[in-house]
């Protein structure tokens, strides 16, 4: 700890030695030294940001368009973007983890305590830093454009909580370069994070990491919600919203509902942590087991948040690539709803192992297999939208048709692990590790990628590489597959999570499979990156400014590509389930609008990357216990509301002139687009003209 | 040595490896399908096959939307059926029924190692857990640290041990063996190596090891105890406290008057704070007595 007394009403207990780089100065082990090497990597990346942003000046349109804005589009960008690069330093950290455990047989190269920061924050980051931001950005890009709105309900809000999840990410990427991370696991059991456990700075990144990510996600589930109940277009009933819309709107209720739990668990944690509480304490009466009820009150529900809209994205894409009517669309809402209720009703079985008496196992198991049934139902339904279809193999076709026959797998082990019989035995094994991973990779990173894809040319207004994009999605299916599978059968075989080394050498040909696989992944995300690249190098062969590359069938096509700011210039009127597609049999568009309207959009704000700053400092202060600092940030982020509070203009007006305007563009750029068969349309031929009543093409 | 219940060694790690097998066998049948029909579909329905029964509209078959439904409903049901039986039948606090009187353990967790103690015989022993074959062995669990989680695969599931608190496993082998235990819920620099041999004996061989811990032990007294709960893996206790004469890994002790368990539970239930010092498996904790 600090020894610099006179100071530390300055520095709190921040020294030399809460630094990596000193750490490893002073001991050059391989364990320290990647430790340095990953603080210089954060230094150097966020050296080399501003640097280029400096050099290519664009600090301006970074400040005015992005980071002011507050576009449910632009704003979903950024969710993206942050998810990706959270993406990158969890599979790095994954991949590091697969090496030690080859390494693993009796020894390897990370010191025990390096190896436990790592499955801490790979777990945090993957959960609250990639699946969450994108799970939150895919819906905030999509869903309004669904519903045929033209924003959020509260778009401010939705920037603030943008703000407070780039607080936690921050934070996490900060405990990287200063002092270090908790060695809890994402889970962050007391009283292993207890004060006497661990004293210092770990568990208290974690804390605040996961405390602000947690409240801007509730606030994200208010907003998505209130959304969906008001901002539908005129005719958008309950049973005509597309099924993604359906997924957000059960996913928001279960953020509403789920988020609250974890704020509270993990405030209950800090309250044990700071003010001598005893919550969660061995002593004066505090009971952990109340935390793992409270925590998982919240992290079962989380995974149904999570995966939800994966199912939304994959219904998305089988009915379009299938060029057919989704089969099953009631089935598939009730399967929505019935899981999003029966997500509530699971959490015991993260730990049936506790004691408790088999009459509660028992319920909480039946209950947990119970949701294996609407699962099914929505695999089987899928199923049959190909049934009859003609089906183009598109990138995220590759992802889904992954999905259906990966996922099924994590099912299969989902029944397994709820027998509380089974449990008792697998529990705590890298069975478990498997299985869940079996779930959130193919179920919802794949849904997240094929999302990606999917509506990459409605964010951007041209297509991303189908030949890179392919490669990387096989890369992912082999890549999960050669490294989880064989996790399943060391995990059977014995060997419990989270170890950093083993002694049983029937365990390391599994080992050297895993990290094959993890060599995979690294490759898949290369490939990702080489997709980017090369699709922004060819963007003018690829321009789909028409708006509708792949024959949607959901209001999001039936407009520019990129959308304007209000999306739409005249507010749809819907009169059946895939509103696009009927509006294009029936030769309804593009809409004739006979006379233009002024637009009311909000105006820009900097109150969300206020309330970022002063809330990651904020975090910083009391994880070092600076006090005066956390004081002044806290009156900062305060202050920032109040200040924002008193501002009255907080509109601006589009005048219709430059609607119209903007309106002709784009229908010029309709009638010259000629329409292509599906055959041609990952072709340069794409214009995103899919049926082209002014063109008169061939349909 | 037999480290999973792929190779049981005990009635109910027997019906747990059974329970999974038929679990699985149950669930293939809604698994299945899907292997086979989804690259059926995508092959049959491909968009170069140009098919004439091409459908767009197709988006409803009541038959189909029943079997659906129907038979995930069926297997899970049956599934619950069996779930509930056997979750009754392998309840870990359910004594094992045998001829034989069972043999009592108490267990205590410490950063990282057990430590078994044999109320009865007067002995204890880290490392190691032996008992007779075929007699059931009733274990009272709780730790004297963070919690863990208690396994000896071979013989019958996990179970939690937790501060303050006791949990209870009761476990029977079924003839002689060494098998591996551990504790699967990580706590710290040592977890990886928080494992020891259970070993399952003859009534004769077990007594002599009783004698044989009985003669070697030191006496597990206040002091020694609190250096015994220092963060350390059992080896390196073994050397910090210059214990000999057991096998590999194995520390050997005799019980005082006192009730250790009783006293280790009771004293995160004193309604007094317990100091960071004072709790074992904290970075800062000095054992009492030590005068450090």
């Amino acid at each position: 700890m600090n020894e610099m007394s006179s100071w530390s009403w300055l520095t709190g207990r921040l020294g030399w030695d809460s630094f990596p780089m000193v750490l490893a100065y002073q001991n050059p082990a391989l364990s320290e030294l990647i430790g340095a090497g990953a603080a210089s990597l954060v230094v150097f990346g966020g050296l080399g940001a501003i640097i280029l942003l400096t050099w290519f000046r664009l600090w301006g349109p970074l400040w005015r368009d992005w980071l002011t804005s507050v576009d449910h589009k632009r704003i979903g960008i950024m969710y993206i973007v942050l998810a990706f690069v959270m993406l990158l330093r969890g599979v790095i950290e994954g991949a590091l983890m697969r090496t030690q455990q080859a390494a693993g047989l009796e020894g390897g190269f990370l010191t025990p305590d390096h190896f436990a920061e790592l499955f801490s924050t790979h777990g945090t980051i993957m959960i609250f830093f990639v699946a969450m931001p994108f799970v939150a950005g895919l819906i905030n890009y999509v869903m309004p454009l669904q519903i045929g709105a033209r924003d959020v309900s509260f778009p401010v809000l939705n920037q603030i909580s943008l703000g407070l999840t780039a607080t936690g990410a921050a934070l996490v990427m900060i405990s990287l370069v200063v002092g270090q991370f908790s060695f809890g696991g994402w889970t962050a059991y007391p009283p292993f994070t207890g004060i006497d456990f661990q004293p210092g700075p770990g568990p208290d990144y974690w804390i605040w990491a996961v405390t602000f990510a947690g409240f801007g996600s509730t606030l994200t589930g208010i907003n998505f919600a209130v959304t969906i109940y008001k901002e539908r277009a005129p005719g958008m009933r309950y049973f005509r919203m597309p099924l993604f819309t359906w997924t957000a709107f059960c996913t928001a209720i279960i953020m509403v509902f789920a988020m609250p739990p974890l704020t509270v668990a993990s405030l209950m944690l800090a309250l044990d942590r700071y003010l001598d509480f005893h919550f969660f304490t061995n002593d004066l009466g505090g009971n952990m087991m109340n935390y793992a009820n409270i925590f998982w009150l919240f992290g079962h529900p989380e995974v149904y948040l999570l995966v939800l809209p994966a199912y939304g994205v994959f219904s998305e894409v089988f009915a379009t690539f299938s060029g057919k009517k989704l089969f099953g669309y009631t089935s598939l809402v009730v399967a929505t709803m019935a899981i999003s209720v029966l997500s509530f009703t699971v959490w015991l079985h993260h730990f049936f192992t506790m004691g408790q008496g088999a009459n509660v196992n028992i319920a909480f198991g039946i209950a947990t297999m119970f949701i294996a049934v609407p699962t099914g139902v929505k695999v089987y339904d899928w199923m049959a939208t190909m049934y009859r279809g003609r089906i183009r193999m598109t990138t995220p076709m590759v992802y889904a048709v992954g999905f259906l026959i990966l996922f099924v797998i994590g099912g299969l082990t989902g029944v397994i692990l709820a027998n509380p019989t089974i449990d008792y035995q697998v529990h705590n094994t890298l069975f478990l590790v498997a299985h869940f991973h079996n779930v959130l990779v193919p179920g919802v990173l794949f849904g997240m990628l094929a999302g990606y894809h999917y509506w990459f040319p409605k964010m951007f207004g041209f297509r991303l590489d189908e030949k890179w994009g392919t490669r990387a999605a096989l890369l992912w299916i082999f890549g999960f597959s050669f490294t989880f599978f064989p996790l399943y059968v060391v995990g059977l075989m014995g060997m419990p999570r989270r170890t950093v080394s083993f002694d049983n050498p029937a365990f390391e040909p599994y080992m050297l499979v895993a990290l094959f696989g993890a060599f995979l992944i690294l490759s898949a995300i290369a490939s990702l990156a080489m997709q980017l690249f090369v699709s922004i190098k060819n963007r003018q062969a690829t321009q789909v400014f028409a708006g509708d590359p792949w024959d949607g069938r959901t209001l999001e096509w039936s407009i520019s590509s990129p959308p304007p700011e209000y999306n739409f210039a005249l507010v749809p009127e819907v009169d059946s389930r895939d509103a696009f597609t009927a509006a294009k049999a029936e030769e309804q568009w593009p809409p004739d609008i006979a006379e233009f309207e002024d637009i009311e959009m909000p105006s820009n704000t900097p109150i969300g990357i206020m309330i970022m700053v002063a809330t990651t400092g904020l975090g910083f202060a009391l994880v070092f216990h600076i006090w005066w600092l956390a004081l002044a940030f806290l009156i900062l982020a305060v202050g920032s509301v109040l200040i924002r509070s008193f501002q009255l203009d907080t509109i601006r007006i589009i005048p219709a002139e430059d609607v119209e305007r903007e309106y002709q563009i784009w229908l010029e750029a309709v009638r010259t687009a000629h329409s292509v068969t599906r055959d041609r349309e990952t072709s340069s031929d794409n214009k995103g003209a899919a049926k082209n009543a002014l063109a008169g093409g061939p349909a | 040595m037999i480290e999973s219940f792929l190779d049981p060694a005990g009635p109910i790690a027997e019906e747990q490896l059974w329970h999974l097998i038929k679990v699985t066998a149950l669930t293939m049948v809604a698994v299945l399908p899907v292997f086979v029909l989804v690259p059926f579909l995508l092959w049959r329905y491909r968009y170069q096959a140009k098919r004439p029964d091409y459908d767009p509209e197709w988006e409803r078959s009541p038959g189909l939307e029943i079997l659906i439904w129907g038979v995930p409903f069926a297997i899970i049901g049956v599934l619950s059926f069996m779930l509930w039986r056997s979750t009754v039948a392998l309840d870990p606090y359910k004594p094992i029924s045998g001829t034989e009187k069972p043999i009592k353990v108490q267990v205590i967790g410490l950063d990282w190692k057990w430590l078994f103690i044999y109320p009865d015989l007067k002995i204890a022993s880290v490392g190691e857990l032996a008992f007779p074959a075929d007699q059931p062995v009733e274990l009272t669990l709780t730790t004297d640290t963070v919690m863990q989680s208690f396994m000896i695969s071979a013989l019958a599931g996990q179970i939690y041990a937790m501060p303050g608190m006791t949990t209870k496993l009761n476990l029977l082998a079924k003839g002689t063996g060494t098998f591996q235990g551990e504790n699967t819920q990580y706590n710290g620099t040592g977890f990886h190596a928080q494992k020891f041999r259970a070993l399952s004996m003859e009534g004769a061989t077990f007594h002599a090891w009783v004698a044989s811990v009985s003669a070697k032990g030191r006496l597990l007294d206040e002091p020694t105890y609190g250096k015994l709960a220092e963060r350390a893996t059992a080896k390196q206790s073994k050397a910090a406290l210059g214990l000999s004469g057991a096998p590999d890994g194995a520390l050997y002790f005799t019980l005082p008057e006192a009730d250790i368990f009783q006293t280790v539970l009771a004293r995160y239930r004193s309604g007094q704070p317990m100091m960071a010092h004072e709790q074992p498996g904290s970075p800062t904790y000095r054992p009492s007595g030590t005068g450090q």
